[in-house]
């Protein structure tokens, strides 16, 4: 690990300030992700800025009816929320589904949204990767890629988001909201909020420099049953191969009402596609919101199997929405 | 005592009721329990060491073109940074324990090629990150498959490569019914919970290192012949180890590179490898291609047998996967071939992992009988029981006991083996359900040990000897023999063990540990009753210890008294006549119940037993743990386990725990294990056999032929992954769409 100067400031905006003001600062909540990282040589901050006792612990009620989640509300809380596992239970599955029981008691809100992708490449400093040595090369292609990405790949970078709990916010059409330097608040919808890797696997979201995470809002309820679909290679403590989050209402009279569909382990960020969800109420045929989904999909080899792995575990959710 | 006849009666027959067998706690776990067993990387026996950290290659083949560790050198705290260049001079490669850091030549991604030691370990890994290694590259030999063409016949290992009976090609193309099939197993990895970890220090002209080794005594010689010392001048201490699987039956680099550093430095130094090192820098298993042949009347009945295995290691090393081995006594047939061939590879050095050849040998040969079986349609224990061997069939002797058709007897009783429906019949829910079962054998050698025991003053009875404890269980069931012996409770026996100061043991591997070790013992204990019974001029005929007393006719004598200014006394066994006169094996049948998701192909263990026999069992408790752990590992074996190399660098792409999936607790549902009674006097003194890799053994083929029970599809590449179950899927739908 190389060294660093670790800062703990009292509030928000000293953080954000702090971030912008050194080079090569990191925030650090759970540490989760970021310490493995560390100890690799894969992320060498100068600075970490320990946010972790900032005010931005709490679950709240938002005036539209939806939810506030602190940045730094904990993936276990979060998922053992009442009001998370009433109305947003896509949402507590999916947590459920990540990681261990002691991973979740330390790992945050904001810094599951940020987690970094699981490529084998990515986690080996001596082999070429664009996302952490840009212009080096994409070793995953051509090589090993069952874990890797079939939508939305470029020739730079075919990482996946490894996140269970993005999936669900994509599904819930979360907000991200911010607090920039200048104490400018913004608002990012996390359809936003990550990045396909394009020319610039590096640069994984939306966040500008100093930009600090406060919270993540949630609209609303969305009626209908909750579903989130995690298929993995052993019964827990793994990553996905593919995943599913769903809502998805009135099934059960052939033509569902609702329809929300989010996708793991197939991309870069979570995958969502608008058409899908509309074949799906009109037709009422996971084949066809299959189809919409996987449109341009290509496999690499080892990851071909995610393709009609994903028709299939769709078929598996909507069969489950209309036992339900 | 060597081992030239059956044992006969022994004072462990007197007592059913005795220690020996009880489900006795670990002696242990209160200190292992409560951080009070220091490991090597936490033992303070050594006082102020520096930290080392290993630079290993980033290439598979080539040649070191220059080393730049300035900046290393330069970094805070380093003290010190070995290459090539400035390494000590060392001595002959013996086994598998290397010369490190030696010339320019890089045989395998992972060699070490540098050493950084400094004050602390972060300072040591930071400054190791800094050395800058420049290769000439070669374009490495990474697959087995891809360089079949270059293998050899292999130097003996224990037994030759090649065995031949009879007229095998003429049996196989006469027989009425024949299999023909290539399974493979993948490279695999120890993955014990602690890593490689030693601190060394130079004592004169001496070294010794605190480690965790499975082998102490051979250890010593190992290195005593790379450093160019006498064995006794390296001590070797190993008390605790947090499991070894085989991957600590030899000195490992980081051992070596400790104590040349430490010579150069003269101060202790200490070291362990990082888990994604664990993966290149030591051993693992190696990959296999097994071709198996069987051929058959219709009724079952096998007239051939052909077992042939490839399987690679680094180049310059010539260890090979004995997967054949164990077919080689199985089951009865008149025409049989076993064969093993080597490839040498810029691959990692591959070494033994938990049952070396039997473990990957039956994940594809016990696959091979439930194929003809399902082909013949005939159960799968009643085709094993109908070529149940009457004798060993290639050795042409007995087999010490056999009960391998009671263990699938009971196991088929226990578990409800006659529930089993046709493949592909069985639904729950969206689960396709499945059984499958195998038998399990593994070879029982005993091996030279000896003890030193002492019964103090105190009344308490100390066991010495260079034995080692990797979680088996072993100072637990040391503790039990000698306090049956002596009649002594468990509070009264302190067991020493893990040095190479103590008499010479074999230490912990091949399943041979309990009952080499045990025996040594045992004899120890016989014969310091012999010189209780003297000291107390009591008649040996007839005499019983028992609660810290001997009993011989009317008179009662305490042992303390007995021993008022100490009584010691040896022991020491030796394989004998027993090992060629009967053929040992321990045997066993697994059963397993696996549902494969209808959509997904995700496959998921539901239940699984196992039935064995193991001779005498020492600890109830701890033969149990061997039992479930080995069978555990199957789980990984069939399921998931893949160390997966990526043919352009030569290396295990994922080299870690969250991409190298190992059974976790979700994966293993209802399992259990059952002993049958037995008692073995051919084997050892104590009658009992090896138990430490019996579990793993046809584990993982239970698991396989469950899968095909289940769905109807075989998979003949492990670990059987929901993508290959996925395959499977569509090929069954295309081919239902063909006939609609």
């Amino acid at each position: 690990m190389k060294a660093f100067t670790y800062e703990r400031p009292a509030t928000v905006q000293d953080a954000a300030k702090l971030a912008a003001e050194r080079p090569n600062a990191k925030f650090i909540a759970g540490g989760t992700n970021l310490l493995d990282l560390m100890k690799l040589q894969i992320e060498t901050p100068a600075t970490l800025i320990d946010v972790n006792r900032l005010p931005l612990d709490k679950v709240e009620a938002t005036q539209e009816g939806g939810l506030r989640i602190g940045a730094l509300v904990r993936n276990s809380d979060l998922a053992a929320d009442p009001r998370v596992r009433k109305d947003y239970a896509v949402l507590a599955k999916a947590l459920l589904a990540g990681a261990s029981g002691q991973l979740r008691n330390k790992a945050t809100t904001a810094g599951n949204l940020l987690q970094r992708t699981r490529c084998y490449y990515f986690y080996d400093t001596a082999m070429p990767c664009n996302k952490r040595e840009p212009g080096s090369g994409c070793s995953a292609i051509g090589g090993f890629n069952r874990i890797m990405a079939v939508l939305g790949t470029s020739d730079a970078c075919i990482a996946t988001n490894p996140s269970d709990m993005n999936v669900a916010m994509r599904a819930l059409d979360a907000t991200v909201e911010t607090v920039d330097p200048a104490g400018q608040a913004r608002r990012i919808p996390i359809a936003d909020f990550h990045r396909l890797p394009g020319d610039t696997p590096q640069i994984e979201t939306d966040l500008r420099k100093g930009e600090i995470i406060t919270a993540v809002t949630l609209p609303k309820p969305v009626a209908g049953q909750h579903i989130y679909r995690k298929v993995r290679d052993r019964a827990s403590y793994a990553f996905a191969t593919v995943s599913v989050a769903a809502v998805i209402a009135g099934a059960e009279g052939g033509k569902p009402t609702t329809a929300r569909l989010a996708f793991g382990g197939l991309a870069h960020k979570p995958w969502r596609v608008a058409e899908a969800e509309e074949a799906l109420m009109r037709t009422g045929s996971a084949d066809a919101a299959a189809d919409a989904v996987l449109k341009g999909a290509r496999g690499y080899g080892a990851n071909d199997f995610k393709i009609p792995l994903t028709r299939r575990t769709l078929r598996a959710v909507m069969a489950q929405a209309i036992r339900a | 005592m060597e081992m030239n006849q059956p044992i006969g009666r022994t004072p462990l027959d007197d007592r059913p009721d005795g220690l020996v067998g009880k489900p006795l706690d670990r002696v242990e776990g209160p200190l292992k329990v409560t951080g009070h067993a220091p490991y090597a990387y936490e033992t303070k026996a050594l006082k102020n060491p520096a930290y080392g950290y290993i630079v290993p290659a980033t290439v598979a083949a080539g040649t070191i073109q220059a080393i730049d560790a300035e900046a290393a050198r330069r970094a805070p705290g380093t003290i010190l940074v070995l290459t090539h260049e400035n390494v000590p001079e060392q001595g002959e490669k013996k086994e598998q324990v290397w010369p490190q850091l030696q010339g320019k030549e890089i045989k395998f991604y992972g060699q070490p090629v540098a050493f950084v030691v400094a004050e602390t370990f972060e300072q040591a890994r930071a400054a190791a990150m800094l050395v800058k290694v420049r290769y000439d590259a070669a374009k490495p030999k990474a697959l087995l498959k891809d360089n079949m063409a270059v293998a050899y016949e292999p130097k003996p290992v224990n037994s030759p490569p090649d065995s031949k009976l009879g007229d095998f090609d003429a049996a196989f193309s006469a027989a009425p019914v024949k299999l023909d099939v290539e399974y493979t197993t993948p490279p695999q990895i120890h993955a014990q919970m602690e890593p490689h970890a030693t601190i060394a220090s130079w004592e004169g002209d001496g070294v010794v290192l605190h480690t965790s080794n499975q082998m102490p005594n051979r250890g010593q010689k190992a290195l005593g012949s790379v450093l160019k010392l006498a064995p006794e001048k390296v001590r070797i201490v190993s008390p605790y180890i947090g499991g070894g699987f085989g991957s600590k039956l030899q000195v490992q680099p980081e051992a070596t590179l400790a104590i040349l550093a430490s010579k150069v430095i003269r101060r202790p130094v200490k070291v362990a490898m990082t888990r994604q090192q664990e993966f290149h820098v030591a051993t693992h298993r190696t990959d296999t291609i097994q071709r198996i042949r069987l051929g058959a009347d219709k009724d079952g009945k096998l007239s051939a047998i052909g077992h042939e295995s490839w399987s690679d290691t680094a180049e310059g090393d010539g260890f090979f996967e004995t997967s054949a081995n164990v077919t080689r006594s199985l089951y009865a047939a008149q025409n049989r071939v076993t064969r093993h061939r080597l490839v040498n590879l810029n691959m990692p050095i591959a070494s033994s992992m938990r049952a070396p050849g039997e473990a990957v040998g039956q994940l594809a040969f016990e696959c091979a009988m439930d194929e003809l079986a399902e082909h013949l349609k005939i159960d799968p224990i009643e085709l094993r029981v109908r070529n149940e061997p009457t004798e060993d069939p290639e050795k042409k002797v007995p087999f010490s006991t056999r009960q391998l058709v009671p263990c699938m007897r009971e196991g088929a009783r226990l578990f409800g083996w006659d529930k089993r429906q046709a493949a592909g019949s069985r639904r729950e829910g969206n689960w396709l359900v499945g059984m499958g079962m195998s038998a399990a054998a593994r070879l029982n050698p005993l091996m030279p040990s000896s003890a030193k025991v002492r019964l103090g003053p105190d009344g308490v009875l100390v066991v010495r000897m260079a034995m080692t404890d990797p979680g088996t269980g072993t100072y637990t069931i040391l503790t039990q023999i000698a306090g049956e012996m002596l009649g002594l409770p468990p509070n009264r026996v302190r067991v020493e063990m893990g040095d190479t100061d103590f008499p010479f043991a074999a230490g912990s591997g091949g399943s041979f540990g309990a009952g080499s070790a045990g025996s040594a013992l045992y004899v120890a204990c016989d014969n310091l009753r012999q010189a209780l019974l003297k000291a107390g001029d009591l008649n040996p005929e007839g005499a019983t210890f028992r609660d810290g007393a001997v009993t011989s006719g009317n008179r009662t004598e305490s042992l303390t008294d007995l021993a008022k200014n100490g009584l010691e006394a040896s022991g020491e066994i030796k394989p004998g006549e027993m090992k060629e006169k009967f053929s040992q094996y321990s045997y066993g049948a697994h059963f397993a119940e696996i549902g494969v998701d209808a959509d997904t192909g995700e496959i998921r263990l539901r239940r699984m037993l196992g039935v064995f026999t193991g001779g005498r069992i020492l600890n109830a408790k701890t033969a149990r743990s061997q039992a479930i752990g080995g069978m555990t590992f199957g789980i990984g074996a069939a399921l998931m386990e893949d160390a997966v190399v990526d043919s352009r660098y030569s290396f295990f792409v994922n080299h870690d725990m969250a991409e190298y999936h190992v059974p976790v607790h979700a994966d293993v549902p209802v399992i259990e294990a059952v002993f049958l009674p037995e008692l073995d006097d051919k084997a050892n003194p104590l009658k009992s056999k090896g138990l430490g890799e019996l579990g793993i053994c046809g584990a993982g083929a239970a698991l396989a032929n469950a899968i095909y029970n289940a769905t109807g599809i075989r998979i003949r590449e492990y670990p059987m992954t929901l993508d290959k179950v996925l395959k499977g899927f569509e090929d069954q739908e295309g081919q239902a769409q063909r006939r609609t």
